[in-house]
């Protein structure tokens, strides 16, 4: 692959559920290593358009590769090289987190060995070696979502797609995941990030806003600031989506 | 590489039935329950048949055929009436299955010709009816021939005689524990695997699964094999009840059975598999089990016999599975049936299972 070649790229994406349509012609590129914000109120289709990058859903028209490979013929192939944390925990409950951890690694085709190693290290940049033997249906929330993003990023993906990882988890608990989307995205890691909370908008390298199933913004941060003359990503959101008819 | 990620899946499922608070507890209580109680209560002998007896002839021969009747195991005398409306009376109150009239003149008769003697029975309870008159005429039969020899009078009929080969008392046991097994089967065999792979999919894991590049058929193997293992567990724990308890030992080959039991829990939980994938809900997957298993449990020859079936539903339990199983489990138990010369039934299982198997990993779909 070129090293100029975008992470991703899609054209003209779009997903229809009988009448309804939910994700509309959309188009856009992700460069390597980029954190791209994938911002937009409920229902607005953020998690259709992802589920199709990640191939677990068939597009209804239009054109997309990930990693290099087509979103339609290739899906088996993208799997190999991304991560993907759903926005419902979706990890075994009933497993304890190394058993989780092994499993998805050893799926991926890690040994043995740079599983032991890949896991030490980051169960101890998480703080969670203590925990490695519990249960996960028994660790709390915030913890649960760290773990989640672990088990997606445990075979150095090279992009990794997250679909609300901080819905539900308190501020400071928020702020360390950043620290971690960071450190991926420091590492070489493409991040592809849905969010419902505007401060985190500001953290990415690019955003863009969907509404009703189209973008409607798509610039760093600072731009759409600049373009609406406003001060915070909050009041940006409010003036791109204030057309919306599917929110609630 | 790809036996890594079979045996990774392996071992998670192995964890996680373990963990289950149920499903262990399931495996080796159903099977144990089922086999203890149910041939003790589900009994198709036809015991304590009531008799009304009108003796017209009152001789020495009717009063030896009442007595007789009165012996037998599974007879009973409940009165002896004077008219044949009274007899009736006695039916009608259910107080008697079957009415036996004596003519008069029985015994003169006798001496000449074959006599007759009429019987009607009540058909409300038509399997104890039908049993409780074949019964009494055999009684009376077996009474006649003995009374004939002992006085030295050469009748030109025989008796008829009937006898039941490979299962000579009839005993119903025999042939309900090979059966039982094979329910047991289908429902831990059918049922398991689908709420299995549904509740994957009712709590989000099977995502986790679908977006990872493991394949479609290793990630239906995994639901598979663990139930291979809990059919042989099934039918291992029959075996040793039947033997145990009931003194039932297969005459025919241990191999023979666990084959037919491995094939036919495959055929089982690919079925299971199958409904699964199609289903989006536990209810679903239940509900479409259920009228599966129904069909297969009445259909396959389980309670009744598919040769006294009409004709068309005898073509239509050549595509119900267990239909193989079943002749297989009987024809090894009973009659010491070997492999070989039960190879179409075995076919029909292989097919089955690989047909299924197939359509079970094909119908999941990772990508919709």
């Amino acid at each position: 692959m070129e090293n100029n070649n975008p992470a991703i790229s899609v054209r003209d994406l779009t997903k229809k559920f009988g009448n309804f349509t939910a994700v509309d012609h959309i188009s856009f590129d992700v460069g390597k290593g980029e954190i791209f914000g994938f911002l937009g109120a409920n229902g607005a289709g953020k998690t259709t358009a992802m589920r199709m990058l990640c191939g677990l859903s068939f597009p209804t028209s239009g054109q997309g590769q990930v990693a290099g490979y087509d979103i339609v013929s290739q899906s088996e192939d993208i799997k190999r090289h991304i991560g993907y944390m759903s926005q419902k925990f979706s990890l075994y409950g009933e497993l304890t987190v190394i058993e989780n951890l092994r499993l998805f690694s050893s799926i991926y085709g890690m040994n043995r060995q740079s599983f032991r190693h890949a896991s030490s290290r980051l169960l101890e940049e998480l703080e969670m070696t203590d925990m490695q033997n519990a249960l996960v249906k028994d660790i709390p929330v915030g913890w649960k979502q760290k773990l989640a993003f672990l088990s997606a990023t445990i075979h150095s993906p090279e992009i990794v797609f997250l679909d609300e990882p901080t819905g539900g988890v308190d501020p400071v608990t928020r702020r360390k995941f950043w620290e971690l989307i960071y450190k991926a995205s420091s590492d070489g890691m493409t991040v592809f990030v849905t969010t419902h909370y505007l401060d985190e908008a500001e953290y990415c390298n690019r955003v863009s806003i969907m509404v009703d199933g189209h973008i409607n913004a798509l610039d760093a941060p600072a731009a759409l600031k600049q373009r609406y003359n406003v001060s915070s990503m909050d009041e940006v959101f409010r003036i791109v989506a204030k057309d919306s008819t599917r929110s609630d | 590489m790809k036996l890594q990620i079979l045996l990774a899946l392996l071992q998670k499922e192995i964890a996680l039935m373990k963990r289950n608070p149920i499903i262990p507890k399931i495996v080796f209580a159903m099977p144990v329950m089922v086999m203890l109680i149910i041939p003790l209560v589900a009994n198709l002998d036809v015991r304590n048949v009531n008799v009304t007896v009108v003796d017209n002839d009152h001789s020495q021969l009717s009063r030896r055929i009442i007595a007789d009747i009165a012996a037998s195991e599974y007879l009973d005398v409940s009165s002896v009436s004077n008219t044949h409306s009274e007899a009736m009376s006695a039916i009608e109150n259910g107080n008697a299955d079957v009415l036996l009239t004596i003519p008069p003149d029985y015994s003169e008769n006798a001496m000449s010709t074959m006599p007759q003697v009429d019987v009607e029975a009540n058909g409300v309870n038509a399997t104890k009816g039908m049993i409780g008159s074949q019964y009494v005429a055999q009684a009376v039969a077996g009474t006649l021939s003995q009374w004939y020899a002992e006085n030295g009078i050469e009748m030109p009929r025989v008796d008829q005689s009937v006898i039941y080969r490979f299962n000579p008392t009839l005993d119903f046991r025999n042939y309900m524990i090979p059966a039982l097994m094979v329910v047991l089967l289908i429902i831990i065999c059918g049922f398991l695997p689908a709420l299995n792979l549904v509740s994957e999919k009712e709590s989000g894991t099977i995502d986790a699964m679908n977006v990872t590049p493991v394949s479609r058929f290793t990630f239906i193997l995994s639901k598979l094999i663990p139930f291979w293992v809990i059919g042989v567990i099934v039918v291992t724990v029959g075996l040793l009840i039947g033997w145990l308890v009931y003194g039932l030992v297969p005459l025919g080959s241990l191999f023979a059975i666990y084959l037919a039991a491995v094939l036919f829990s495959l055929v089982m939980s690919c079925l299971g598999v199958t409904i699964a994938n199609r289903s989006s809900t536990m209810l679903q997957g239940i509900f479409v089990m259920f009228a599966f298993i129904m069909i297969f449990q009445l259909m396959s020859g389980l309670f009744t016999p598919i040769d006294s079936m009409p004709q068309w539903a005898q073509y239509v339990t050549c595509l119900i599975p267990p239909r193989y199983f079943i002749e297989i489990m009987r024809s090894v138990y009973l009659k010491g049936a070997t492999v070989i010369e039960l190879a179409p039934q075995y076919l029909a299982l292989l097919i089955f299972a690989s047909v299924l198997c197939c359509i079970a990993s094909i119908s999941y779909k990772k990508q919709v």
